[in-house]
Parts: structure tokens; C-alpha cells; sequence
């Protein structure tokens, strides 16, 4: 947002809780890769440090609440700046939300680590799957810095590729569970992380929608890309 | 600037205004104002001071005839009548458009007078319909429990919210069409403040409001429409709920968010 305020302070509180947000952002985007890294490393230490950081993302989603809350019970903003507020709000739940795909990964991991994986399962299809969603969620967050709706828009664009990821990931994992029945269990596992990881790129979608909304003050939720497109032209 | 202004085809207009000019002697106040206001609805004024609001406002019941040297220019109509002709009897324009202005101004009479003072104008009640009018118009003011038992009192020894109350029943009791509100609550306190904002909501079951005021949060709590104004322009018009919501223009964007400087 360029101009600037009559009240610097209330420019102040805006651009705090933006900060704060896209703060939020880089903590589940490291948990994210994190997870991924102690899944395909076998790292039970690096499982167990992502669900600790959950502890600190549910933190700060409440403390962004509150002065989201306060700032509006003060400032009562309008327009964009109230815009920015309700996306804030949403962006928070669904970084979140990021944040327990996380730790759904992390703690399959901790049991695979129990039961012992087979190797031979395709992980490095989840690695590509996972690379994508975390460039997605850290697009997303760089659109929300900028307030970019260009960049917002490829966030949308780009989903599909995931989603196609996602269903040949499982095309896979099936074709693995009838060869060798003795995969089945890890299979089912990596098959929930799998769903976790596309469930990553749906939030990081949806922190684009928000962004804009922000700035054409348009819903773009259930819209078709095209539809999209013209909104942000 | 365009002003051209639709409201959606289901909203009747109550008041129709075609390219309005006004002047205070030379200086140009209000610029080529096209505007149609939704009867039976609140339509909010708002806008930086000088920007016209009021002597639009002024305008609807020429108000401004007060001072030879100011003029409108323009067509103001009333469901399809002229009000801004010579033709018509500006009391009779009064009667149908009644204002209320920022401070209460009680006459120095008793609460009842102060009512019945305008009835009186324009009709002749027997007693006990005029006790029925004070009653009625005190009653649609939210003000009758407070002043039943002392309507012989002096209304300027009401408090200030009561005030404003009274000079909003004494504009109801003639039974006008329109009603138009210059500031109402800016001398009130909050809770007062609150009261005329619940009474303005139920007056338009029955009236068309007009409300300018400073108040932006005001503006957006009690109006079905608003209109934004600048340098005698008029900018933006169109629901509150959109105009606070997304602004089409820039200039309102920066106004209503407090980028305006």
C-alpha cells in the first residue's frame, strides 16, 4: 500500500501484523520442508523438531487474532484496510492449518521410523510433490509482501500441477500395493502425507485468493482461472 | 468529473436532482450535481468541510433563499415537481421537506408548543388532536416516556440529546415526506448519539432521510446509500455497504480509509 495514512500509526499497525504474518509464513514454510527432509532422511530428531515449532505457530495465529481483533476495535478501518484485515485473518487460519500438514508428516514419519519403510516406496515423487507446494505457500507469501495480484494469479495457475502430482503419486502407490502386498501399510502412510503435501499447495491457493481480494476487493473463491484472470487484468 | 449516478431499477426515487449549480455570489459551491435519492431510505452526505454536503442540503428546502446572494441553478424535484420554482410556496416545500440542524434549536415555548408551534402552520387541530400529533410525533422521537409527565416545561430545559429529539419530533409532526438531517448528533454524546441513530432507522419506514455527516462511522451504521463529496463535486454515490466496503473511485478510498491529506 503506497499512500500513506493520516494516522502513521495506524500505518504502523498495519504493516506490524503484515510483517507478523508473513513471519508466520516463513516459520511453517520451514516446517514444511522440515518434514520432508525427516521423511525422506529417515530423521526421527527432525520429526520431532517440527511438531515442536507447531507449538509456536498455534502461538502466534492467536497473537496475530488479538491484534487484528484490537485494531479493529480501534481504528475501524474501511475499504482496503479493512480488506487487508479480514485476508490477515484468513491467511493466519490457513498458514495454520499449513503448520498441522506439517506436523501430520512429521509424526507419520516418527511411526514409519517405528515400523521400519520400505525403501523401494517412490519418495522422491513426494519430494517433487512437496518442492512444488512449498514454492507455491512461499510465492503466495511473497505475492502477500507485495501485495502482488500477477504473482497471486500464477499461485492460482499453478495449482493444478500438484493436483496432477498428487493423483500420479497415487496411481503409483496403488500399483505398488498390488506387486507387494507387504508395502500396503507404508503405502497408506505415504499416501496421507502425500494428501497433506497437496493439501499445502490448497492453502497457499487460498492465501492468493485473499491477496486478491485485498487489492481489487473482489472474491475470487470457487472463480474459474479465467474468471481470475480478468478480475486482476 | 462524472457524477452520473444509477440507482438499481427496483429503488424509486424520491427526489430527483439535474444538473444543480449553486453559488454563494461568485464562488462556485456545488458543480453539476446529478443525483436521484431512494425514497424511504437513509442516504448519507459525506465528505471533507466545504465540500457541499450541507448546501446541497440547504438546497432541498431552499434554505439558501434566506441570502440574496446565493443561487441555485438545476432542477430539484419532488416526485416529479419542481421545488426549486418561484411558482411554488417555499412553505409549502418545507412542509414536504422538513430539516433538523446540528445544534437543537427548541423555540422558547413549553415541550407541547414546540410541537404543536408547526402543526400550527398548516392545519387546524381541535384540542384533542393536536394532544394526539404531540404525542405521535413525540412518540416516533423515542422521546415521549422522558417528557409525558412535563410537557408543560420549557423545552430548553431538556438535555442536549433530549433537545435534538424534540427538534426532530417538531420536524416529524407536520408530517413531511422528507426529512433532512444537518449534523444531528455532532453536539451529542454517545449514548444520545445512539438514539437518534435507532430513531433514524425507524424513520424510514415512513420518511426519506437525508443525513450529512462528519461522522464516517455514522454514516456507514445508519445509511442504505452514500454519497461522497469533494470541492462541490460529487464523487462517488452508491450503497454504504459497497462505497465502505470497495470504493470505486480512489479519491473516496482515500477519504474514508484516512488517507486524505
Amino acid at each position: 500500500m503506497s499512500d500513506k495514512h493520516l494516522s502513521t500509526q495506524f500505518d504502523a499497525e498495519l504493516s506490524g501484523i503484515s510483517g507478523r504474518v508473513l513471519e508466520m509464513g516463513g516459520l511453517v514454510e520451514s516446517q514444511v520442508s522440515q518434514a520432508l527432509y525427516a521423511l525422506t532422511q529417515f530423521s526421527g530428531e527432525t520429526a520431532a523438531q517440527v511438531l515442536r515449532q507447531e507449538e509456536r505457530v498455534n502461538q502466534m495465529e492467536m497473537e496475530i487474532d488479538r491484534d487484528l481483533s484490537a485494531i479493529i476495535a480501534r481504528r475501524q478501518p474501511t475499504a482496503r484496510d479493512l480488506r487487508l484485515l479480514i485476508a490477515v485473518s484468513k491467511a493466519i487460519a490457513n498458514l495454520e492449518r499449513v503448520g498441522d500438514e506439517a506436523a501430520r508428516i512429521a509424526r507419520t514419519v516418527q511411526k514409519l521410523i517405528g515400523t521400519g519403510l520400505n525403501t523401494r516406496l517412490p519418495l522422491s515423487d513426494l519430494s517433487f510433490e512437496a518442492d512444488l507446494a512449498i514454492a507455491q505457500l512461499r510465492k503466495a507469501l511473497d505475492a502477500f509482501a507485495r501485495l502482488d495480484t500477477a504473482k497471486a494469479l500464477e499461485v492460482l495457475k499453478q495449482d493444478d500441477q500438484i493436483d496432477q502430482e498428487f493423483e500420479g503419486l497415487m496411481r503409483k502407490l496403488i500399483t505398488y500395493m498390488m506387486e507387494d502386498p507387504r508395502t500396503i501399510s507404508s503405502s497408506i502412510d505415504l499416501v496421507f502425507v502425500a494428501k497433506a503435501i497437496e493439501r499445502v499447495g490448497d492453502h497457499a491457493k487460498n492465501l492468493a485468493e485473499a491477496i486478491i481480494y485485498v487489492v481489487k476487493g473482489t472474491d475470487v473463491r470457487h472463480t474459474s482461472v479465467e474468471d481470475v484472470e480478468n478480475v486482476v487484468r | 468529473m462524472d457524477t452520473k449516478v444509477e440507482i438499481a431499477s427496483f429503488e424509486k426515487p424520491k427526489l430527483r436532482v439535474k444538473d444543480l449549480n449553486f453559488y454563494y455570489g461568485s464562488f462556485h459551491a456545488l458543480k453539476h450535481i446529478n443525483l436521484e435519492i431512494p425514497e424511504k431510505k437513509v442516504t448519507a452526505f459525506i465528505g471533507p468541510s466545504g465540500c457541499g454536503k450541507s448546501t446541497l442540503l440547504r438546497v432541498f428546502n431552499r434554505m439558501f433563499e434566506l441570502y440574496p446572494e446565493q443561487r441555485a441553478e438545476g432542477e430539484v424535484t419532488l416526485d416529479g415537481e419542481d421545488i426549486l420554482s418561484k411558482k411554488l410556496d417555499v412553505s409549502l416545500v418545507r412542509a414536504k421537506i422538513g430539516m433538523v440542524f446540528q445544534k437543537p434549536t427548541p423555540f422558547p415555548m413549553s415541550i407541547y408548543d414546540n410541537i404543536a408551534f408547526g402543526v400550527r402552520l398548516f392545519e387546524t387541530l381541535p384540542r384533542v388532536e393536536m394532544d394526539e400529533r404531540v404525542e405521535w410525533a413525540l412518540k416516533k422521537a423515542a422521546l415521549w416516556n422522558e417528557v409525558k409527565d412535563k410537557l408543560n416545561q420549557n423545552g430548553s430545559s431538556l438535555s442536549g440529546g433530549q433537545q435534538q429529539r424534540l427538534c426532530i419530533a417538531r420536524g416529524i409532526a407536520i408530517k413531511p415526506e422528507v426529512l433532512l438531517l444537518d449534523e444531528p448528533c455532532s453536539a451529542l454524546d454517545p449514548i444520545s448519539t445512539g438514539k437518534i441513530e435507532e430513531l433514524i432507522h425507524e424513520l424510514k419506514v415512513d420518511y426519506t432521510v437525508m443525513i450529512v455527516t462528519h461522522n464516517m462511522q455514522q454514516a456507514a451504521r445508519c445509511s442504505d446509500y452514500t454519497a461522497y463529496m469533494y470541492l462541490g463535486d460529487l464523487v462517488e454515490f452508491g450503497p454504504t455497504s459497497e462505497l465502505f466496503m470497495k470504493p470505486k473511485k480512489k479519491d473516496t478510498e482515500d477519504y474514508i480509509t484516512g488517507r486524505f491529506g
